[in-house]
């Protein structure tokens, strides 16, 4: 089995990345901030890509969206759509790619409406620029999506600075929904919001997919989120993907010491207080191997001489690990 | 991993004069022009105390007033009212205008942005020098080296970073170096906000077990406001719940995270992603706290002084038995029938 067949149901996959690499091209040195990463994603399927700042999920995020600029450069790899090469596409295609089959939500999304224009107007833009309705039946459908994310049609004719930022961020996954698209990417929805209203919208996300099935893949740091909305995941790190299994199985059994210590930086709410580790300061990865499969449908990357048979455990030194008991 | 299970605070933290104390604290911000009389309640009769050796998490949600009651105790922001007593003396009557050296070497912050806390320009070198300087605890050429090697050691890093500029650190380096800056000055008291807000996850959990260690080796006592409740219940031996300025509900970490009482702290704790709880999200339970909390008709403590849920001001109950340090001031708030009798009504905690 390889890693593209493992997906969620029996369904081809909507979104199937091969070898993916991108380089950021510079006068004297290029990096490389993703480096030969697979992954698919099957349909209604829920799939995170978790990891930290500069690890390169935003990157890999941009690509599929061909919304990557210089000195960023897909160096290698494939990108393919429901059978369509995404890389290959002509400006003309890219345009119904966007948003009609794929559609993103940003970090900061919330803040990304236009201040002078109502809701109401920037969503019936969709409809007549995309869809081609009229402007009547554009009102209407805009009321309509509204109402999926539970705000009141009234809210049509207010601005964005008239509504608070968790209403907002749910304008705006409302608008990326607005098309049907097959796939949608969120590319840390809410980091920018408060606990309470993040959940809010966590639920409203799940609640939009069961609905419309669309398939989505799920950016972003925090590991309890992920682990609680996901079907399956992939951790990254330093642009490549360190481990990839179903979300329970990472949640329970994570065998890489970076997922290991990115699972430990949240301390659970319920049971007793146990010392946890982080990844301790300037310990680094290097040369991160090909993900071999440690258990069906669990993959993971090598990681040096006691490895996966022994449990994961162990893999850095005590030593490294600063502060590991009181 | 070790097993052991983190103990509580030491066993005289929270006993005996408390190293800080705050107490009817409260600051209005004036809205409007030059002269209109409105004004916006950022904090209201706070009272909270802080033992020797104990470390209290104040946790909310951005808007609750627990960065402005951070800036008041720091004395950034002249409260309007109250007493800020730092070992039973208080500094807002003694230094009236603003903290003094004498304080500051008391009471040391750590900030959430470890970007912009350190000067670029300089070598690490130079902000614990400048610490030790500033507050007289400089000796000779050889005593300060080896200090400032001790303080890289104790907050774990290497002695050959002090040469380094901010720039080569990564963030959870430099928030150590804040932290160093922060004890060259052996203060009793460390005022951290947010201090891992900033920091990626994998290095969060380090800083967190740098600052228990400092408590448990050196008794320094420390305020740690954050809005992550799961941290707070890692690390601190008592947590205050803030709410539209005010203090609703406090007790032991552990114990108040498990049986929340006031229904903002119950909406609090509900909303925390924990996969160990999965699918613990209740739509109708959600919508009921949401209203209890934020409707003006049934509860005080939504902002607005001019719609609360009665007219007299919630007192403090009990929550649990009579020597739980646990209590909620909300009207809402019913003890459960096998501890009606200890649920005994203080009008005010002096």
């Amino acid at each position: 089995m390889t890693i593209s067949q493992v997906s969620f149901g029996s369904h081809e996959p909507v979104l199937e990345v091969k070898d993916l690499t991108v380089k950021y091209v510079g006068d004297t040195r290029s990096t490389t901030a993703v480096d030969r990463v697979s992954f698919s994603i099957g349909t209604g399927e829920i799939f995170g890509l978790a990891g930290e700042s500069g690890c390169g999920k935003s990157t890999i995020a941009n690509s599929i969206m061909r919304l990557l600029k210089d000195p960023a450069k897909i160096a290698g790899g494939s990108i393919r759509f429901g059978g369509k090469d995404v890389l290959g596409m002509g400006p003309e295609e890219l345009r119904r790619f966007r948003w009609q089959d794929v559609a993103m939500v940003f970090q900061s999304a919330m803040n990304s409406l236009n201040p002078v224009l109502t809701v109401g107007e920037q969503i019936t833009d969709i409809y007549t620029t995309h869809a081609g309705y009229s402007r009547k039946e554009s009102l209407r459908r805009a009321a309509e999506l509204l109402e999926l994310v539970r705000i009141d049609p009234v809210r049509l004719k207010s601005y964005p600075h008239q509504l608070s930022g968790g209403m907002r961020q749910r304008a705006v996954i409302a608008m990326a929904v607005a098309l049907k698209p097959s796939l949608l990417i969120l590319d840390e929805p809410t980091t920018a919001l408060d606990v309470v209203v993040q959940q809010e919208i966590m639920a409203q996300i799940k609640e939009l997919q069961h609905e419309l099935g669309f398939s989505v893949l799920f950016i972003t740091h925090d590991m309890s989120l992920m682990v609680e909305l996901s079907h399956r995941m992939a951790v990254m790190y330093g642009g490549r993907i360190v481990e990839t299994a179903k979300a329970a199985d990472i949640h329970t059994a994570p065998q890489h010491p970076y997922t290991q210590a990115l699972m430990g930086a949240f301390p659970p709410l319920t049971g007793p207080r146990v010392p946890l580790t982080g990844l301790a300061d300037g310990v680094k990865f290097r040369n991160i191997p090909d993900l071999a499969e440690a258990s069906p449908g669990h993959f993971v990357a090598p990681f040096g001489a006691t490895a996966v048979a022994a449990g994961g455990s162990g893999a850095l030194e005590a030593g490294t690990l600063e502060g590991a008991t009181r | 991993m070790s097993s052991t299970v983190l103990g509580a605070a030491a066993p005289t933290a929270g006993t005996g004069q408390p190293a800080l104390e705050i107490r009817g604290l409260s600051k209005t911000f004036p809205i409007g022009g030059l002269l209109s009389r409105k004004s916006v309640r950022a904090l209201h009769q706070v009272d909270l105390s802080l033992g020797r050796g104990e470390i209290v998490a104040l946790v909310g949600e951005s808007g609750s007033g627990k960065s402005t009651l951070a800036r008041c105790v720091a004395r950034l922001e002249k409260p309007s009212s109250g007493e800020i007593l730092l070992d039973g003396v208080d500094v807002l009557k003694r230094d009236r205008f603003q903290a003094s050296r004498a304080y500051r070497s008391q009471l040391q912050m750590v900030f959430q942005d470890p970007f912009g806390s350190l000067n670029p320009a300089h070598r690490i070198e130079h902000f614990l020098r400048r610490s030790l300087a500033i507050h007289g605890k400089a000796g000779s050429a050889a005593a300060t080296q080896r200090r400032l090697e001790e303080l890289m050691a104790t907050v774990g890093l290497q002695p050959d970073m002090l040469n380094s500029y901010p720039h080569e650190l990564s963030g959870g380096q430099r928030q150590r170096v804040a932290i160093a800056r922060a004890l060259a000055v052996e203060p009793q008291v460390i005022l951290a906000d947010e201090p891992t807000s900033m920091l990626d996850v994998s290095v969060r959990i380090g800083i967190l077990n740098l600052m228990r260690k400092l408590r448990d080796e050196q008794g320094i006592s420390m305020l740690y406001i954050t809005h992550d409740l799961a941290s707070a219940r890692y690390l601190a031996d008592r947590t205050a719940v803030m709410f539209a300025g005010e203090l609703v509900e406090e007790g032991e970490s552990l114990d108040l995270l498990a049986n929340p009482a006031h229904p903002y702290t119950q909406l609090l704790v509900s909303a925390v992603p924990d996969p160990a709880r999965s699918g613990s999200y209740d739509p109708v339970r959600r919508a009921e706290l949401r209203a209890a909390v934020m409707s003006p008709a049934s509860c005080a403590f939504d902002g607005d002084p001019e719609q609360p849920c009665s007219a007299e001001q919630p007192v403090r109950h009990r929550v649990g038995s009579p020597d739980n340090r646990h209590w909620v001031r909300c009207h809402l708030y019913r003890p459960a029938a096998g501890s009606a009798g200890h649920a005994l009504v203080e009008s005010k905690v002096s």
